[in-house]
């Protein structure tokens, strides 16, 4: 498969996705810059985490207007997989591909330490071959993943199974303890309607090796490549 | 030309940590009459003398702001209110 990284100014993990989607997972990858215009061949985009244009104005603010992001958006639309991580997540949220914001940190802290996730839906692209029910362990390092959604686009998106992972402990329970940030309901992550955009705080790309203490993150890559090999055999097949 | 300021402040439900934060801090230099703090984000235009109200709602509606967590407030030079900005939802 052919995946893409996008570097806005300001990405910093966009080299680290970059190493796990071609040597840990063996896959194609471009390196995609924030002003390219086409993301055609491409299977997969990743939006990489890191502080695009500084942060200024909000976080993701000025990177989801970039010239790329309308071909992210095109190639959104048409049921491409994409995933969002921390600022990515960022950015798709500012960019209207998924639903929702961002505030600051109940406590303002930048929180930089391995979380539990347990996986809500896994009716997403990038997590249907994972459990519901099944806890992940991933790190976050942010300041702005205080997730916000009105109440009613909230009762929404529970409707339409949008929320992907919520923070927990270790046996899946939702403690306050075990948010990090002051989420609303402990959402970690979230998915668009068709379910195959997704954003999430925490890395996978930080933890997709044991001799990092965790290879759950792979989870979501091997779930995507699932994903696009039973495309490629049913193109008509939809997610949902 | 004519320079306009537009006020960008989280919409009243929304919990403003860095609001609680300084009056936290004002709390403990003594100033115990602050009874709440908003911190907001302050933005000045140059643009030409006449600019239409809704293109500069329009601005924040699209940008400036983000209308699901902040509203907006948009006054010339000589801080006459122009206009005051939300959107629900």
């Amino acid at each position: 498969m052919r995946f893409g990284v996008v570097t806005f100014p300001g990405s910093n993990c966009d080299q680290d996705c970059v190493y796990v989607l071609r040597s840990v997972l063996g896959q194609n990858v471009d390196e995609v810059w924030h002003e390219d215009r086409s993301v055609d061949g491409l299977d997969a985009i990743v939006l990489p985490g890191g502080f695009a244009h500084g942060d200024y104005l909000r976080a993701g603010a000025i990177a989801a207007r970039a010239p790329v992001m309308s071909a992210v958006g095109a190639f959104a639309r048409a049921g491409g997989p994409v995933l969002g991580i921390c600022n990515g997540f960022q950015v798709l949220l500012e960019a209207g591909l998924l639903p929702g914001a961002m505030l600051r940190n109940q406590g303002l802290r930048f929180r930089c330490l391995p979380v539990f996730l347990r996986v809500e839906s896994t009716d997403t692209a990038w997590t249907r071959t994972l459990r519901e029910g099944q806890v992940l362990q991933l790190p976050i390092a942010h300041g702005e993943g205080n997730y916000f959604a009105p109440e009613p686009l909230l009762a929404t998106m529970e409707e339409g199974h949008q929320i992907v992972f919520r923070y927990s402990d270790a046996d899946a329970r939702l403690t306050p303890e075990a948010n990090p940030n002051g989420s609303v309901r402990y959402i970690a992550g979230v998915c668009n309607p068709a379910g195959n955009v997704v954003g999430l705080m925490p890395h996978p790309e930080r933890a997709s090796e044991s001799l990092l203490g965790s290879a759950d993150g792979r989870l979501l890559f091997e779930s995507v490549l699932a994903f696009l090999s039973t495309r490629q055999m049913s193109p008509a097949g939809a997610l949902r | 030309m004519t320079t306009i300021r537009i006020t960008i402040t989280l919409k009243p439900g929304v919990l403003d940590a860095q609001g609680q934060a300084v009056l936290q801090g004002l709390r403990t230099l003594g100033h115990d009459q602050v009874s709440a703090v908003r911190v907001g984000r302050y933005i000045e235009l140059s643009v030409p003398d006449g600019i239409r109200a809704t293109d500069l709602d329009q601005m924040c509606e699209q940008f400036l702001a983000n209308p699901l967590l902040e509203e907006w407030r948009i006054d010339d030079l000589h801080q006459t209110l122009l206009s005051v900005g939300e959107r629900t939802g």
